[in-house]
């Protein structure tokens, strides 16, 4: 039995514009979505703001209730069995919001606690020994308001593992983090495999996801795009290659232009301190540099370097098609 | 024993969190003070000792309603704003009894507005402070809070579902001064008033008090406050999943 299953999950919501005259507007947001995640396997869900993603794992958490579809964790259904799943998953998403702020991180976890019904004879030393594992230890009795964005992030952790739960969704869990905060929470979440945990993981950051996940599904516009092992995804755009050139003030027009040139599969502008670096894949054995930097008159060009694909090189071909 | 348990911790925290905030804090100690004075200058002018009593009773239960009905909703709001509305519902318990010991709490904090109100009448205006039954007096102070905290939950639980509910938590603190008979004896009040006013918890809990403390009958009004009070908490315990369900339907539990 796998831990959690969707099949065909879709998630519509109803929104309004105008304010005189107001009219409906329907938007999909998750569109038939089909996935498996095995017992202890650490499995991530990868895509752009808005993809669908968080939707995604409120509909599995209990808090959303599916336009259509089914879907199961631990063998109970989400919509039927709401409370017998909710006892045995925990939930942890990424902010600083989710956090009593005017109790201590200490307080915070008690009450938790007590509203999974962690028996009380249990709380004290499983408090204790999570404050050690997302190390809090020593600061449970300060005001919550007080602490780092990453101090809570940590506090959050702690919070979904409190109940011991067998399978653990994090939403986003080191967004806005410090490099070191972010590895800290990424260590503790590779530990929740390591203890037999089953984890879904939704991110944005493709070293994230490569570094913890054994099996990625990318998500974009409320559809599953691509599944597999991290390598699985890399070895998509594997024999292609990507050409980065450093550029100082490319438009919109001249990445369309980029584009249209034939060979060229996905084109992404990062910025990068002051200047924006142009990263073009283009297909097997292309040779494509003069070209696009024919479509680059105009502006300032510094750089040019070649590459092989990584798996965000993957993801942005695949959230580009 | 685990319910009540949990009762009593959430409760002790959510009371902590009440009195470490500035505003709650700041409006609960002040807010009792001018309806008292407010009362008090206003029944002045009849020059009786009894009403005096009767306006500082009756302000004190001001006090303590005002605590319920402006809190409870700006409660969930806040739930709202800090993210923690979704981790509530996300939990295994029964979402009623997670609302409770905030609504407890709350009313809890109705106790110091009754007892800042009277000492401030005595000190401030000199009106006497006799409780002809303490006994009973403490038991319909407890019966009020208890329906007090009932009926702010069915306010949550609609808090919950419809967003803007907040607003009408203010909206219903001036009307139920009135109508309940906390300044004006329910018999001078219109006749189709008075139907609300029976279905109303506070209108018995305040009956209760002033009976016990000016020496009638205040059995049969604890008694028909603490039904009421428990009525409430039965229909929000009720209503709760069909709210719930509707607003997990609608996807409004995240906004704020």
């Amino acid at each position: 039995m796998a831990a959690i299953e969707a099949e065909g999950l879709r998630r519509t919501y109803k929104t309004h514009t105008g304010t005189v005259r107001r009219r409906a507007k329907e938007i999909e947001a998750v569109r038939g979505i089909d996935f498996q995640v095995a017992e202890g396997e650490l499995f991530g869900l990868l895509g752009p703001n808005g993809a669908g993603k968080t939707t995604t794992i409120k509909m599995l958490i209990t808090l959303l209730i599916p336009t259509a579809g089914t879907a199961r964790v631990l063998g109970l259904d989400v919509v039927k069995h709401p409370t017998e799943v909710r006892r045995r998953i925990g939930y942890v998403f990424g902010g600083e919001r989710g956090v009593y702020e005017r109790l201590s991180g200490y307080d915070n976890l008690r009450y938790f606690a007590e509203l999974y019904g962690v028996p009380p004879a249990e709380q004290k030393p499983r408090i204790e020994g999570l404050l050690e594992l997302v190390g809090l230890r020593g600061r449970e009795h300060e005001r919550t308001e007080g602490y780092s964005r990453g101090m809570k992030q940590r506090l959050h952790v702690a919070r979904g593992l409190l109940h011991d739960p067998d399978v653990i969704f994090l939403d986003e869990p080191t967004i806005g983090l410090d490099p070191v905060g972010a590895r800290d929470v990424r260590a503790t979440i590779a530990s929740l495999t390591e203890a037999g945990k089953t984890v879904l993981l939704t991110t944005h950051y493709m070293f994230e996801a490569d570094a913890l996940c054994d099996r990625i599904a990318v998500i974009t516009q409320g559809e599953i795009v691509a599944e597999g092992t991290p390598d699985d995804l890399k070895r998509g755009v594997g024999e292609g290659t990507v050409v980065e050139v450093e550029v100082y003030g490319v438009g919109d027009e001249t990445v369309e232009r980029v584009r249209a040139i034939g060979g060229v599969t996905a084109v992404a502008v990062e910025e990068r301190e002051q200047a924006q670096v142009l990263v073009v894949q283009t297909g097997p054995g292309a040779e494509l540099t003069q070209a696009i930097i024919g479509c680059l008159d105009g502006s300032d060009v510094g750089r040019i370097a070649h590459r092989e694909p990584t798996l965000e090189d993957a993801y942005v071909a695949l959230v580009s098609e | 024993m685990k319910t009540l348990r949990f009762v009593r911790v959430s409760w002790m925290l959510q009371f902590k969190m009440i009195m470490r905030s500035p505003f709650d804090g700041v409006g609960n100690v002040i807010y009792p003070l001018f309806f008292a004075t407010t009362a008090f200058f206003v029944f002045k002018a009849g020059d009786s000792p009894r009403t005096l009593i009767y306006a500082s009773l009756g302000a004190a239960v001001m006090g303590m309603w005002s605590s319920v009905s402006t809190s409870a909703g700006s409660a969930m709001q806040r739930e709202r704003w800090w993210g923690t509305l979704e981790l509530l519902v996300a939990a295994p318990r029964h979402f009623s009894l997670v609302l409770f010991p905030s609504t407890l709490g709350l009313a809890s904090v109705g106790i110091y507005n009754l007892v800042a109100t009277l000492l401030w009448g005595k000190f401030a205006f000199g009106i006497p402070l006799t409780i002809e039954h303490p006994l009973l007096f403490a038991l319909s102070v407890l019966a009020t809070v208890l329906a007090f905290a009932g009926l702010g939950l069915l306010f949550a639980v609609s808090f919950v579902r419809f967003r803007a509910a907040w607003v009408l938590g203010n909206f219903f603190e001036y009307p139920v001064w009135l109508i309940c008979g906390f300044l004006v004896p329910l018999a001078l009040l219109p006749t189709w008033v008075h139907p609300i006013a029976w279905v109303l918890a506070p209108t018995w809990g305040m009956n209760a008090i002033r009976e016990s403390a000016l020496g009638g009958t205040p059995v049969p009004d604890l008694l028909l406050c603490l039904g009421l009070g428990a009525a409430y908490v039965v229909v929000a315990v009720l209503v709760t999943n069909r709210v719930l369900d509707d607003a997990r339907a609608r996807g409004s539990l995240s906004l704020t």
